[in-house]
């Protein structure tokens, strides 16, 4: 039993990471209409931008917070300069685009940086916290706890603040949100900075657990993506919740059955996507597509 | 400049010259190049045949597959099973890999393609993904990491020609054959849903498209075409091994297919033979430049070049040769002549694949 929780609650750590990630796949699909694909190489350029600057002695807290920074800045940059040109134009070119920026970014941490594996920080303690009796992992806990501050600050942005209200808007209406004054271009800007600020999180939350180097993020991506496709493309609690989910499965999977054991774990998205495309594609939370006749 | 009226004898002529000379160059480079070269040249073909068939998809069908590696993947370890462990002639593995990958891409067609665009992309990633581990699980068959040596095609008794040569020119015939059957499925019947699929969904259901099932069908198709390429990599290699088919081949076949030319068949080998010498020069500055400039093109072209090089290669022979249509029978004139030397092949416009904007849905 004990045994079961451990695993069940490093399934939720690891889940939190790839909901930091769909968050961010979330926040672009609402606003642009696209997956944006190249989410998990950027995500990937900032954990390499923190591990540089800790790298250079900057104390991790900093480093942290720079690289943080430097994604939110950096999102804003790729939605103006690369972004807004196909913005509205048949979706397929903007898909073109995030998969060119993917191999981009991807070759130039490469180039940059090589294609070695790295040490990334410990940002938690290591060893075990007794909780009820049960020894969880520090790591464990704290990345889960770090989840739950950033959906809490993003629940309070979006619904409190004018600032999130205009994003909602600019999402959901453009044309509407144009004529009470939203700046839409400004806030899709503002939308792909959060959705880069958040895949930053998910980068530094997991590279330790990883190693980092220029592959970290593919297999995140592809989780992130199974949550996001389980609990509605189009809904932010749903990546959350999909999210965990798809974490404990694959890792009660690779625990408790032999023949997937750790190397076949990644069938496991592709046969949750699999199902929920059959049985219910909408997702848990999401919205049916409606087109109008 | 040459003015030359369609269907005319002399436009016939111009046409029938320009692919004999196609072929007689195709078919007389490996005599005289080096055997690397021949080396190179037959990969080229192996990955021209993936690229036009997910050319097909994408130009054609408006869908993105992320995992077009895993099928060619599929047809690679089928073909080289079939050559390593079964004693059926040599020929028999590429018709066999065509079907392995067909059926393959008939089962996860089926289900992804219920939806729009998204979600196939979601699901090939994922396949893309899940290769190389299921590959190497599957040793008894494939060989695991250490791979599997495949006896390549002999060179027949009563041919003067070198091995190498002989697996270019075989890979040659494949794919001009693969080439010819695209280019009567983008004209035939399947082809033209397909366009009005791409360009109108509402529309060609209601006159009387079956969507899903050529959806489903255009699919796996596109799935066989990676597997006859996979079959000749597996020719052309002699051995395959799952670090051959990462996630970068499947983002390889579709900046070909970007490249190349969207919705042009042609593109897929001019697509091809950039991803093939790219790596070849780029590798040798750096490791990353390949993928550098992979971006970058990407990106440029749906930016610069919406045709790709097709395009750039029609957009000059329309410099030098001007087709124009017999003498009108009806008054207005066609559409055509009205745009001039602009690329006016609305069907072949990549700008129109991916539906109506308002296919993203009414989100609350």
């Amino acid at each position: 039993m004990e045994r079961f929780l451990q695993v069940v609650v490093d399934g939720i750590a690891d889940g939190s990471v790839y909901a930091a990630l769909a968050l961010a796949l979330v926040l672009i699909f609402r606003s642009t209409g696209v997956v944006n694909f190249a989410q998990g190489e950027m995500a990937m350029f900032a954990t390499f931008l923190a591990w540089a600057l800790a790298d250079a002695g900057v104390p991790i807290g900093l480093a942290l917070a720079g690289a943080l920074v430097l994604a939110f800045l950096g999102g804003m940059l790729v939605e103006r300069v690369l972004i807004r040109p196909v913005e509205g134009g048949p979706p397929l070119n903007l898909v073109i685009v995030t998969l060119g920026l993917f191999i981009l970014v991807n070759a130039a941490a490469g180039w940059i940086w090589g294609f070695d594996l790295r040490d990334f920080p410990r940002l938690f303690p290591g060893g075990v916290a007794s909780i009820g009796g049960v020894s969880l992992s520090i790591e464990s806990l704290g990345i889960i706890a770090v989840l739950l501050v950033v959906v809490a600050l993003l629940w309070l942005l979006f619904t409190h603040t004018p600032v999130g209200l205009a994003l909602r808007a600019a999402a959901q209406d453009p044309a509407s949100a144009r004529l009470v004054g939203v700046p839409v271009g400004r806030m899709l800007m503002l939308g792909w900075g959060l959705a880069s600020l958040l895949g930053a999180v998910a980068g530094v939350l997991v590279a330790h657990r990883l190693f980092l180097d220029t592959n970290l993020m593919a297999g995140v991506l592809v989780y992130s993506f199974a949550g996001a496709a389980l609990g509605g493309f189009d809904s932010p609690i749903g990546a959350v919740v999909g999210s965990w989910i798809i974490g404990v499965t694959e890792a009660l999977a690779g625990t408790y059955v032999d023949a997937i054991g750790s190397d076949l774990k990644v069938l496991v998205p592709l046969a949750v996507i699999f199902v929920v495309l059959l049985v219910r594609p909408a997702g848990l939370f999401g919205s049916p597509e409606v087109t109008r006749a | 400049m040459i003015r030359l009226t369609a269907g005319s004898r002399a436009h016939r002529a111009l046409r029938a010259g320009a692919i004999a000379l196609g072929v007689l160059v195709a078919v007389g480079i490996p005599f005289n190049s080096s055997p690397v070269l021949n080396g190179q040249l037959t990969l080229v073909l192996a990955y021209a045949v993936a690229a036009i068939g997910l050319g097909l998809l994408v130009g054609y069908g408006g869908q993105i597959s992320l995992g077009h590696g895993a099928f060619f993947a599929v047809g690679a370890y089928s073909a080289g099973a079939v050559l390593a462990k079964t004693g059926l002639p040599y020929l028999l593995a590429v018709p066999i890999a065509a079907a392995v990958a067909f059926l393959l891409g008939l089962a996860f067609g089926v289900p992804a393609l219920r939806l729009r665009g998204l979600y196939l992309a979601l699901v090939t990633l994922a396949l893309a993904v899940a290769a190389g581990p299921v590959i190497k699980r599957a040793e008894p068959l494939t060989g695991g990491v250490s791979g599997l040596a495949v006896p390549q095609p002999p060179v027949p008794g009563w041919l003067a020609v070198d091995p190498d040569q002989w697996l270019y020119l075989l890979s040659l015939a494949v794919t001009g054959l693969m080439l010819l059957l695209a280019v009567n499925l983008t004209r035939g019947s399947l082809g033209r849903s397909l366009v009005a699929i791409r360009d109108g969904e509402r529309a060609a259901r209601t006159t009387g498209v079956d969507v899903a099932r050529v959806k489903a069908l255009l699919f796996a198709c596109a799935g066989a075409y990676a597997g006859v390429g996979g079959a000749l990599f597996a020719y052309g290699q002699g051995f395959v091994a799952p670090e051959s088919f990462t996630l970068l081949l499947s983002f390889t076949f579709l900046g070909a297919v970007v490249v190349g030319g969207l919705g042009t068949v042609a593109g897929g080998v001019l697509g091809a033979l950039f991803v093939v010498f790219v790596p070849q020069y780029a590798g040798d500055v750096n490791q990353a430049l390949t993928g550098v400039i992979y971006g970058a093109t990407l990106i440029a072209v749906v930016y610069l070049l919406p045709g790709g090089a097709a395009g750039l290669l029609r957009r000059i022979r329309r410099r030098v040769v001007t087709v124009v249509e017999p003498l009108p029978p009806a008054p207005s004139p066609p559409p055509d002549a009205q745009r001039g030397v602009h690329d006016a092949d609305a069907t072949s416009d990549p700008a129109r694949a991916g539906g109506d904007p308002a296919g993203r849905g009414v989100r609350p």
